[in-house]
């Protein structure tokens, strides 16, 4: 029972940093209408530069989250502006070409960190990495509950953003009809910008988070990706609460899965559940939160 | 109109005669170097993958990013037969191909039901799922620690010539099935599947039909890549960087959607790759050979965004503008 329990909880507080990975994914998919295969890498891209932030200059990752997330935020706004939303007019035989944009731009940034950063793996020592609190007879990692809340109240930032703000409004008024939004005076180029330079900062919100946690390698970025879009999927693709939602059955699966099954599972689980609700259950969580 | 002149046409005309015959040479030309001849192995196994994709993503419009799962089949069923029953795996060249199409068929059933990005991340998941797989059950497959073979040949001429039928089979069976009336079939269900289906045409059954030939091909793939190279382990043949996606950009790179594109694409692939990896051919310091994969992935960015068709696709476009079109053209 203990052991179900402190299974439950890791695989919570994972879910919910998994979340905002998921809200971001979900904001691309969204509004540009494709599936960013480079949002691993994204947040690849923020976790070294918290790690340079914190190793050159002393800067605690939660701070450096500061300084990180800006950055990415306009790093995203470049790729979407300069790489992806040329792409809309061009003429191709495959409507996927900026899919296939962001595999490239997703390789490029793999292989950027690999020859600046080689393939070592690097963590971050602080010290609160190692502390443990108790709760019964649950052990609960102090870095990792801390990413918990300070991922909801990034997730809450964020629909308070969606919801209450004028800018909020256009975003959600394009991902639902891009030409109508047009003809109401919202620049849809300008929002597809934003929007992308938007889920990245969020995606780098989540690299900061997990560089306290996680190991950082350029291999990460793939990984995440893989999550990221299992994550959407989950919930329904361009759904925010179903991303949420998402994130939080894909943590716990993966705890499960890693603590019941295989460790070497860990990662088909999440696969798994993937095309399951993909053959039988089109359209996700959202089917049911309608949001 | 176009299919008239589709059929006008030989079946293999002047350049394509000229191409194989070059390709039948080149390894002559290059006999004091196993390396460069190693290189261009390398490269009809791309164009075999290349064609393989393209017949499905480029004609049909079923973009796959799973293509590993057929590659990686085709090469265990190879493996196993001789780690399980001792048998030479050129026998698995044999049944690399027809076990990825029936994994591919028993996988489509899943995943064709699937449209537009739900497909290309359903197949992307399915192969990550036989990785994972092929990795934990060792009993089957002997897990991470690959299956390894002596292989059969020292020289590398009989492999050339294996994976230039295998190249030119891929390459021909495309043309042909593009030149037949499936082909004409295959296009109407890339540009518009409802359409197609509301003309009386059985979508299910053509979109099998390109499954079969593309599947058959990444898995005969996948066998030789066993047998020449004599190891493989689930993490290489089943890897989503290293065989999906480059299968992607190769098709990407040469011309999605034309005969001869993935095999141009596999050339400039392996090109670009072994001139960075072996950093300039020495010219260039040292650290430039760990640019190899970067400088590819920039290419193909760079051939997204101003050349879509890739390079066949875009061949007249590129002669234009290096001034390569001959006058009396211009002037029409």
């Amino acid at each position: 029972m203990d052991m179900f329990l402190q299974t439950l909880v890791s695989g919570l507080l994972i879910g919910g940093l998994y979340a905002i990975i998921g809200i971001g994914m979900t904001l691309i998919m969204g509004v540009l209408g494709i599936i960013n295969l480079a949002h691993g890498q994204i947040l690849m891209v923020a976790m070294y530069i918290t790690w340079i932030l914190w190793q050159s200059f002393g800067i605690d990752p939660y701070l450096g989250m500061f300084i990180t997330v800006p950055i990415v935020f306009y790093f995203g706004q470049f790729l979407a502006k300069y790489l992806l939303h040329p792409l809309i007019e061009k003429d191709s035989i495959l409507p996927e070409n900026q899919v296939l944009m962001t595999v490239g731009i997703g390789m490029v940034l793999v292989e950027l960190a690999r020859s600046i950063f080689s393939s070592d793996y690097r963590s971050v020592q602080t010290g609160y990495t190692d502390v443990v609190w108790h709760l019964g007879k649950i052990s609960l990692s102090m870095p990792i509950v801390i990413d918990f809340f300070l991922a909801m109240l990034l997730t809450l930032g964020l629909f308070w953003l969606l919801m209450r703000t004028d800018l909020g409004r256009a975003i959600r008024a394009t991902a639902q009809d891009k030409e109508a939004a047009t003809l109401m005076g919202i620049s849809a180029k300008k929002i597809t910008i934003l929007t992308f330079g938007l889920g990245s900062a969020l995606t780098a919100a989540a690299g900061s988070l997990f560089l306290p946690i996680y190991y950082l390698y350029p291999d990460v970025g793939p990984l995440f990706t893989l999550k990221a879009f299992v994550i959407t999927i989950l919930g329904g693709l361009g759904s925010t609460v179903g991303a949420i939602a998402g994130g939080l059955v894909l943590g716990i699966a993966e705890t499960f899965g890693a603590t019941y099954f295989s460790m070497g599972y860990r990662d088909a689980v999440g696969l798994v559940i993937f095309l399951v609700v993909l053959i039988f259950f089109p359209g996700g969580l959202k089917r049911f939160t309608k949001v | 109109m176009a299919d008239k002149q589709i059929k006008k046409e030989k079946f293999i005309n002047k350049t394509e005669w000229i191409i194989i015959l070059s390709a039948i040479v080149l390894p002559f030309l290059f006999s004091f170097s196993p390396y460069v001849q190693g290189l261009l192995i390398f490269v009809m196994i791309w164009v075999v993958l290349g064609s393989s994709w393209n017949l499905l993503a480029g004609f049909t419009g079923l973009v796959s990013f799973g293509h590993a799962a057929y590659f990686g089949i085709g090469a265990y069923a190879a493996g196993l037969l001789f780690l399980h029953f001792k048998i030479s795996p050129w026998w698995g060249l044999l049944l690399g191909g027809p076990v990825a199409v029936i994994v591919g068929y028993l996988l489509g059933i899943m995943v064709f039901r699937l449209r537009g990005p739900y497909f290309a991340l359903g197949t992307l998941a399915s192969a990550e799922i036989l990785r994972i797989i092929f990795g934990e059950e060792e009993w089957l497959t002997n897990g991470h620690n690959g299956i390894l073979y002596i292989t059969t040949w020292v020289t590398k001429y009989p492999y050339y010539f294996i994976a230039l039928a295998l190249a030119l089979g891929a390459v021909f069976s495309v043309k042909a099935v593009m030149r037949a009336k499936a082909g004409f079939y295959f296009l109407s269900i890339r540009e518009d599947e409802d359409a197609a289906q509301a003309l009386g045409i059985d979508t299910q059954r053509y979109k099998n039909i390109a499954t079969v030939i593309s599947t058959f091909w990444a898995g005969t793939a996948g066998a030789f890549y066993m047998i020449y190279m004599g190891f493989i382990d689930p993490e290489v043949v089943f890897s989503l960087h290293n065989i999906s996606i480059i299968t992607i950009l190769v098709g990407i790179i040469g011309g999605v959607g034309t005969i001869w594109g993935p095999a141009v694409g596999a050339v400039i692939m392996v090109l670009v790759q072994e001139i960075f990896r072996s950093a300039l051919f020495g010219l260039a310091p040292a650290w430039v050979s760990r640019l190899h994969a970067l400088a590819f992935g920039l290419l193909v960015i760079f051939v997204i965004l101003y050349l879509a068709g890739g390079v066949v696709g875009d061949w007249d476009l590129i002669r234009k503008k290096f001034g390569l079109t001959k006058k009396a053209e211009t002037a029409e």
